[in-house]
């Protein structure tokens, strides 16, 4: 005999939570297709069977049935969200071997789904942006009126990804271009000031161009997930106002050197940040108000590596010391309970 | 859409429209009925009657032995035929019962008669509210009469009756507020007379307007007034503390009583049973059961003896459509499984639910939580499920407590919204076991202490006055030693 309640929700499996934010990064995705080629596809496919390939071999090592596990999904967002993050030209083994370190290391070393206490995806992209920085790096311009010199074909990307170097006829440097969040801290580190930094072509109207509509896109897929109740508010919010609020005080008072907050928001790896890696359940704290806590604290100590911290975009390194501070934050903020005082 | 507001709750899909298309019918009379001892909360009643006696329609056969206990009495006329254990549908253990052989003559106790509540102090009325055996009927069977003395110390009492039946299958109330308003608003005059009080609410979820209706058109007609709230169905607003705070905007203090905060709150069939008792002399030996569920032909409420077996109902309802004895008595949310339909209605029986597959959505495999927190989303106690999993899991006793296991109301919630399928009100059911020894050990420690503290208090006051006594004696020798 079965114990009550008797029934549960339909169709509410972890399954199908993974896979809703699967397709909430699909007009992202796309896009970044659009603007920096095929690459993207590649890293996915790459990164998704190092997932798999590296989910079950945890999973055997460690005698749970494969199976169940396997089809949960999460592992297959880990993938995509390293893939999100490098270079679309990147040499195939960062995207397998950052991937592998994170479902190995981060998530099985620690007890598996459920009970990791860091972000895997952000594990794994810390670790190759301190190992290889100088790959990290290689972004292409975005293919929007003319930034990009050459435009990389299918057997181009694919022949890049998998040699680690570029068809014969051309220079890392004359086809790479720094990301925004990058051209602007080495100009402003240059002397130069904040207009005539981002006076370049790459730069638009809200920051970077082509990242700004990555980040709307991503923005309306977190706004999905919201919408379908697979996030709660709390985090994103957090997050984006932790980001915002800052930038706007400092451009404020230095508009000569502090980007303003739309660029932030707008540029690198915000909204992704905001509505995919910081909500991730598993890793953030656990009531609304420790949510709001740590998203804020994940959306400062962004702004803090961005202004003046030693890498162009700070979200990994954010999440992980959040990650660290979560099981503190949830000490502090347990909800009071229905008759209790406090 | 299922979750609901932020204090907590879900809005469930509602099935009771499958119940209530038919009206309120009287369910067939068995050849023999099965009394339970025990089928209220409290102490089991001693019986009245042995094997062999002969019995009247409403004579009361087993009376209380506590404060808190209650009378049963025999809802048809006819000859005891066994007292003996019987197994039970509310808990796995057999139950001392009475079997009554019906006689079919409905051959009334004459004992029985209507009485004047308005010229019966509070507490003569509380007495005869015992004598008629009307405990709760919302499914927690707390005898009524003992629920009134409880509370009727307290000053500027409000009676909250309870009509929101937020179970989505269950649908007795809503056909008793639908057909019989005017019981309802005679018991709720009765229960504020009992109490000293004027004043009273009649809560009702917002998705039964007919009910509403009724009540209206029921309370409208007589004085003192009482007012009908409407809220929002979300399950559990049924709870009592749920309810509370919906209604009155107040929280019932973590282990107090809601009379400690001035309320009462009782079922609306509560209140119809003491109608019946008070102005028509019938004590409570029937009530209205839901029979629901695509497993039987033509669902529906009926009126139904106490004792009643299942299976007697399922037949009223055109029987079983399906060879799957699975019945749940009770809601889909909080009921329980069995699988005997010669079982027999009780005093708490208000749903009997023959599902078929497709009626509900059972849990599929267990996955590691992944702390979506979903479960602390709905919780309408406002715990967090998810941490309570982990403390469960690893025994952690004290953490259990401090995060409130003990508040968990069992409803289920939880459960419901778990994408990782965890079967969380089931292992905090288990959970429960080892905080309450624990809590127990500390009070009866506390208990101890204080007694051997009241114990070293005696000594102390009995070596001062064996002092003093010792003192008085020598000083008046010595007195007499050397005189002034
Ligand atoms: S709903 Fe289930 S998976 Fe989600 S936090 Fe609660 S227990 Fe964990
Ligand atoms: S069963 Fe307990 S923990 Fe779960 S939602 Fe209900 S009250 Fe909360």
């Amino acid at each position: 005999m079965t114990a009550a309640p008797h029934t549960v929700a339909p169709a509410n499996t972890v399954g199908r939570v993974m896979r809703q934010v699967l397709y909430a990064l699909l007009p992202a995705i796309c896009l970044h297709i659009i603007f920096f080629g095929p690459g993207l596809v590649i890293q996915i496919l790459l990164g998704v069977t190092a997932a798999v390939a590296a989910e079950s071999l945890a999973l055997r090592l460690r005698g749970q049935p494969v199976q169940k596990f396997l089809m949960d999904g999460s592992a297959a967002i880990t993938a995509v969200l390293i893939a999100l993050c490098l270079p679309p030209l990147a040499p195939w083994w960062l995207i397998v071997s950052g991937t592998a370190f994170a479902i190995l290391v981060a998530k099985h070393l620690y007890g598996g789904l459920g009970s990791n206490p860091f972000n895997p995806a952000m594990v794994g992209y810390a670790v190759l942006l301190v190992s290889f920085p100088a790959q990290l790096t290689r972004w292409l311009p975005p293919d929007i009126s003319g930034l990009q010199t050459v435009a990389f074909s299918l057997p181009e990307t694919l022949h890049t990804i998998f040699t680690g170097s570029l068809p014969t006829s051309l220079q890392w440097d004359a086809v790479t271009s720094p990301t925004p969040l990058n051209a602007l801290r080495t100009g402003v580190a240059m002397g130069q000031t904040l207009q005539e930094a981002t006076a370049q072509p790459i730069f638009g109207m809200l920051g970077g161009r082509g990242w700004d509509w990555i980040n709307v896109a991503l923005l309306a897929g977190g706004v999905w997930l919201l919408s379908q109740r697979l996030i709660r508010w709390h985090t994103p919010v957090a997050m984006l106002a932790g980001l915002t609020i800052p930038a706007a005080i400092m451009s404020a008072v230095d508009p000569g050197s502090y980007p303003g907050p739309m660029f932030h928001l707008t540029a690198g790896a915000s909204m992704l940040g905001a509505f995919f890696i910081a909500t991730d359940p598993v890793t953030s704290a656990t009531s609304d108000r420790g949510k709001l806590i740590y998203g804020a604290g994940i959306g400062v100590i962004t702004y803090v590596i961005r202004s003046w911290g030693g890498y162009p975009d700070g979200i990994a390194f954010a999440v992980l010391l959040m990650n660290l501070s979560a099981p503190l934050i949830d000490r502090f903020t347990v909800p009071r309970i229905y008759g209790h005082s406090r | 859409m299922i979750r609901a507001m932020t204090g907590g709750g879900l809005r469930l899909e509602t099935n009771k429209e499958r119940s209530t298309a038919a009206p309120l019918r009287a369910a067939s009379v068995p050849a023999e009925v099965i009394l339970p001892l025990d089928q209220h909360a409290g102490t089991a009643a001693r019986p009245l009657v042995k094997v062999g006696d002969a019995v009247l329609l409403g004579q009361p056969i087993a009376e209380p032995t506590s404060d808190i206990s209650a009378w049963v009495h025999s809802p048809v006329s006819g000859s005891v035929i066994a007292v003996e254990p019987r197994p039970v549908a509310y808990h796995a253990a057999s139950s001392p019962c009475i079997v009554i052989r019906n006689d079919f003559a409905d051959r009334r106790d004459n004992a029985n008669t209507a009485v004047d509540y308005a010229s019966m102090s509070p507490a003569q009325l509380s007495d005869h509210i015992a004598r008629g055996g009307i405990v709760g009927l919302g499914g927690a069977t707390f005898p009524t009469a003992s629920k009134l003395s409880q509370a009727v110390a307290q000053p500027d009492l409000h009676l909250l009756l309870n009509g929101a039946e937020c179970e989505p299958w269950i649908s007795c109330d809503d056909m008793l507020m639908r057909e019989r308003a005017a019981d309802i608003v005679f018991g709720a005059h009765v229960l504020m007379h009992a109490l000293g009080t004027v004043s009273c609410t009649i809560a009702v979820e917002d998705d039964v307007p007919q009910a509403i209706a009724s009540l209206r058109a029921a309370a409208a007609q007589v004085q003192p007034h009482i007012r009908i709230a409407t809220l929002p169905d979300v399950y559990p607003a049924g709870g009592e503390r749920q309810l509370i705070l919906a209604v009155t905007d107040r929280e019932v203090p973590a282990g107090r009583l809601p009379s400690d905060i001035g309320i009462l709150c009782q079922n609306v069939g509560t209140a119809a049973a003491v109608a019946r008792w008070i102005r028509d002399g019938e004590p409570l030996i029937t009530r209205i059961v839901t029979i629901t569920g695509s497993g039987v032909r033509e669902p529906a409420n009926l009126e139904t003896r106490l004792g009643t077996p299942i299976a007697s109902l399922i037949a009223d309802c055109g029987g079983y459509t399906t060879d799957d004895r699975r019945l749940i008595m009770g809601g889909s949310m909080m009921g329980l499984a069995f699988s005997d339909d010669r079982l027999p209605i009780v005093k708490g029986s208000n749903c009997v639910i023959v599902p078929s597959p497709s009626d509900l959505h059972p849990r599929s495999a267990e996955m590691p939580c992944i702390r979506c927190g979903n479960c602390s989303e709905v919780c309408p106690a406002w715990l967090l499920p998810q941490q309570l999993h982990w403390q469960a899991q690893a025994h952690d006793v004290a953490a259990l407590e401090s995060f409130g296991l003990m508040d968990c109301i069992e409803c289920g919630c939880c459960d419901y919204v778990c994408p990782s399928q965890i079967p969380l009100t089931q292992r905090f059911r288990e959970a429960k076991v080892p905080v309450q020894a624990e809590l127990l050990a500390r009070s009866e420690a506390h208990l101890s202490r204080q007694r051997y503290e009241a114990r070293g208090e005696r000594l102390v006051r009995i070596e001062n006055e064996q002092r003093a006594r010792l003192e008085q004696k020598r000083r008046e020798i010595t007195g007499r030693k050397s005189p002034p």
